[in-house]
């Protein structure tokens, strides 16, 4: 088995041979193809489904319809992705003009227009996310086919209308051929995500996640819509054909190596295309849930469990990796001009895993686990675009769409069959009860990968990340790798800590949740029905399909994909260097070795507290609670290490108090001394003047008349002044 | 007498301004002075409201003679012009005030002025 990596490598470098440093390649040049319009389906479909979903809401259609219509309105589209890459030639993007949106131009060059019209951009890259995401976006829209069942008549009409909603903005921004269509996608996604979150209105806490999950996705916005304006600021475009070829001109194109700007008759970039990057970060922090924007997607469970499955877990968060990816190389261009927008990227992304991993550690609610776990692992995403192995961040978001949506349907199957329960504590010995097999064992595979279990998926994408962690130089880049070799450990520790709680143990345990109503001791959990099993089997298949697709096999089908886009063009790769050993050898290979260890220990501590000797967990537990010191880590992790209460004080807290002042002061400056003061002047003229409006004719006739004789006696003064006669 | 000697005395034919005998305006004047004052005197201090009226048309007439002795000084006919004007619109104007008095009247039951103060201020 260990020979099987080596060899590997060497295809891998030999796949790579061309893309050796000094020999960079420049982003080519987008062909127009308008016979490829049919590609415009990928969108349509789902469109059609959300209005036909509003119909059936509006009608009040008591069957699956609306779920029947969008799993065919996916499948469709999935279709026509799977269309569109069969006649898509590797490394040449096409521009598909759909038709015209925003067009405005007064002349023909840069800077001279604002285009953003409704053309699809189809590269490897763009084509790439669509498979997985239409691909999953069926599967589950299947699976929830049964799972919303009981919603039938009432939410589900509303449920598949949002599902299709998400999936039309989901491929806008993926499949754009413009930052404004992304930027629309951007936003759909976030409503899409809104609305189902807040699936459940009449539950308070379903409500608070959706709004904050907005709310937090509005500060990641902001961020991603400075970035587009910087863009078209200092490019002039806004469309990915003309920005990159723009690029071409910045990018060490002609001559590998030498830095932007230094060369005579190089153009020079203003100081604000150096902000571009940490704009777009900031909406793509947002979006994927990163320090210190994450603590919406843990919340963001209350939703339905499909949702978490497609939505947070396996294709919106990935957005924010989507987004650095495609505009990598203005990224590349910072870190050429010895900025540090990448290395903060890959700092914040190995943080959060860190972070997320400990907090996951603590965790009773399996969603919630599995939810920190996204979190984590996203992290690792971000750490593998901030160590330049755009190829690993992409692989891994492919490999972790599989198997995190994998594990989300398994709980959701369990939440469905036990009436809400998703308390790790009160399950046990699931694998015994009767037609669980299958959900025992596909929950088992998505652990393993999750775990990065050698062998898996998950090992050969993370391991991609944190082998070129030890190879790229940057601002301590070993002391990342190192963090995320111990994440990985932690990982594997609390993905089987659910495991061998939920299905291990010798007796089947299972209080139900609180959507049973009756006596416990009668409860008997409810099987997953076919369709849920379907899904998971297929899904379960598509995890074995991705150690294929990624490393054996039909070849470097997804290196070869990213690295035909604009997520490794204009780089000057150097995937393996080589020079740089860790324990003594090519990182990319010990790497397999350190964290298959890590992970096989994180595994075993698993297997020992939870399922051979729950009896030693529960005594060290209460020896950990025994003391306050010893009490403190526990305690923190449970409660998030205090994130929440932090944000609360650090900026719910200000934020209510500077309202409430400026409340006061447009109470008391604005309307009262202003507003009121002004008002008040008239009142005091006429207080003066009041005694005149005494009711008596005369005295109005006397007033009257003095005035009269008042005006006389100084038109007499001024005529004697001027000299009488 | 003395602005007719003083004419008579000289030679030079007289100007039409100077057949104007300046007394005569004055005493025209005067004498408006107090129909005016007397229409005002009496407006203040009475309180029936019909003979307010007729103050108010003494302090009228006042004015009126004053302007047919400005017109005289300038030997002008526009001063007359206007006493007519006023003296019609005077007449429409006594109909109108004469019907709300006797309206006021059917209402307190009074012509004194001093019953009709509710639109004050407090």
């Amino acid at each position: 088995m260990l020979g099987l990596p080596a060899t590997n490598l060497l295809a891998l470098k030999a796949a790579a041979g061309d893309e050796i440093p000094g020999a960079v390649t420049a982003i080519p040049e987008a062909a127009r193809d308008e016979n490829l319009a049919w590609a415009g389906l990928i969108l349509l479909l789902p469109a059609l489904s959300a209005i036909l979903c509003g119909l059936y809401a509006a009608l009040k259609v008591k069957n699956r319809l609306p779920g029947w219509t969008t799993v065919i309105a996916l499948a469709g589209s999935f279709v026509v992705v799977c269309f569109l890459y069969a006649q898509h030639e590797p490394g040449q993007p096409t521009v598909i003009h759909l038709f015209d949106w925003i067009n405005f131009f007064w002349g023909d060059g840069a800077f001279q227009s604002v285009r953003a019209n409704f053309a699809l951009y189809v590269d490897d890259l763009s084509i790439f996310w669509m498979l997985f995401v239409t691909g999953l976006g069926t599967c589950i829209a299947f699976y929830a086919t049964e799972y919303m069942d009981e919603d039938r008549g009432k939410g589900y009409s509303r449920f598949f209308g949002a599902m299709s909603i998400f999936l039309l903005a989901m491929c806008s921004l993926v499949l754009g051929d413009n930052l404004v269509m992304l930027y629309l996608g951007w936003e759909g996604v976030g409503l899409a995500s809104y609305l189902l979150i807040s699936y459940y209105y009449t539950r308070q806490s379903a409500i608070d996640a959706g709004k904050k999950a907005f709310i937090m996705n509005r500060i990641g916005d902001l961020g991603l819509a400075i970035g587009i304006w910087l863009i078209w600021y200092n490019f002039g475009t806004l469309e990915y054909d003309a920005l990159f070829q723009a690029l071409n001109a910045y990018l060490p194109v002609a001559d590998a190596g030498k830095l932007p700007g230094t060369e005579i008759g190089q153009p020079q970039l203003g100081w604000s295309a150096y902000l571009i990057p940490w704009f777009l970060m900031v909406g793509a922090f947002g979006k994927s849930a990163q320090f210190p924007l994450m603590t919406w997607l843990p919340d963001a469970m209350e939703g339905p469990t499909p949702v978490s499955a497609l939505i947070h877990a396996a294709t919106m968060v990935t957005a924010g990796i989507y987004l650095i990816a495609r505009t990598y190389p203005i990224f590349w261009l910072e870190m050429e001009a010895g900025g540090y927008a990448l290395a903060t990227v890959g700092w914040v992304g190995g943080f959060t895993a860190l972070l997320a991993a400990t907090i996951a550690l603590k965790q009773y609610d399996m969603k919630r686990v599995l939810a920190y776990s996204t979190l984590s692992q996203l992290g690792y995403m971000f750490m593998g675009l901030g160590v330049v192995q755009t190829f690993g961040a992409c692989f891994h978001v492919y490999t972790h769409a599989f198997f995190k949506a994998l594990l989300f349907l398994c709980s959701g199957a369990i939440m469905h069959g036990l009436a809400g329960q998703l308390d790790v504590r009160k399950i046990a010995g699931l694998r015994l009860a009767k037609g669980w097999k299958i959900v025992t064992w596909c929950m088992f595979i998505g652990g393993l990968w999750l775990a990065a279990f050698p062998f898996t998926a998950g090992f050969f994408s993370k391991d991609e990340i944190l082998a070129q962690a030890f190879v790229q130089k940057g601002p301590g880049f070993r002391a990342l790798g190192w963090i995320g070799i111990i994440t990985a450990g932690l990982t594997a520790y609390y993905t089987f800590r659910v495991w061998f709680r939920v299905f291990g143990g010798r007796t089947l345990h299972i209080e139900p949740g609180p959507e049973h109503h009756g006596d416990p001791s009668s409860f008997h959990p409810h099987p997953p029905g076919w369709r849920i099993k379907a899904v998971l089997i297929v899904l379960t298949i598509g995890c074995f399909a991705a150690i294929s697709t990624g490393y054996w096999g039909i070849g470097h089908w997804i290196k070869g994909m990213v690295t035909h886009s604009s997520a490794a063009w204009g780089l000057p790769l150097h995937w393996h260097e080589g020079d740089i050993p860790f324990f003594g050898g090519d990182p990319h290979f010990t790497m397999y070795f350190v964290s298959g260890t890590f992970g096989l220990i994180g595994l075993a501590i698993a297997a020992y507290f939870h399922l051979f000797n729950r009896k030693a967990a529960e005594r060290l537990d209460e020896r950990f609670k025994q003391h306050f010191i010893t009490n403190l880590l526990p305690r923190t992790l449970e409660k998030k290490w205090y994130l929440d209460e932090i944000y609360n004080a650090l900026v719910r807290i200000p934020t209510y108090l500077s309202a409430k002042f400026l409340y006061l002061f447009d109470r008391i400056v604005i309307d009262g001394i202003l507003v009121g003061g002004i008002a008040r002047i008239p009142v005091l003229v006429a207080r003066i003047f009041q005694p005149l409006q005494s009711g008596a004719l005369q005295g109005y006739a006397t007033t009257m008349a003095g005035g009269v004789a008042l005006i006389a006696v100084w038109m007499i003064w001024v005529f004697l002044q001027k000299g009488g006669g | 007498m003395t602005h007719f000697t003083a004419l008579l005395a000289s030679n030079d034919p007289p100007t039409l301004a100077e057949l104007v005998n300046p007394r005569s305006i004055q005493i025209c004047l005067v004498f408006s002075a107090l129909l005016f004052v007397i229409g005002l005197f009496g407006f203040m201090t009475r309180r029936n409201m019909i003979v307010m009226f007729l103050c108010t048309e003494l302090m009228f007439q006042g004015v009126a003679l004053a302007m047919v002795a400005f017109g005289r000084m300038h030997l002008d006919v526009s001063g007359q012009v206007f006493v007519i004007f006023i003296l019609t619109v005077a007449a429409a104007e006594a109909a109108l005030a004469l019907g709300l008095v006797v309206l006021l009247y059917r209402r307190r039951a009074t012509l004194d002025v001093g019953a009709w103060s509710e639109l004050k201020e407090c």
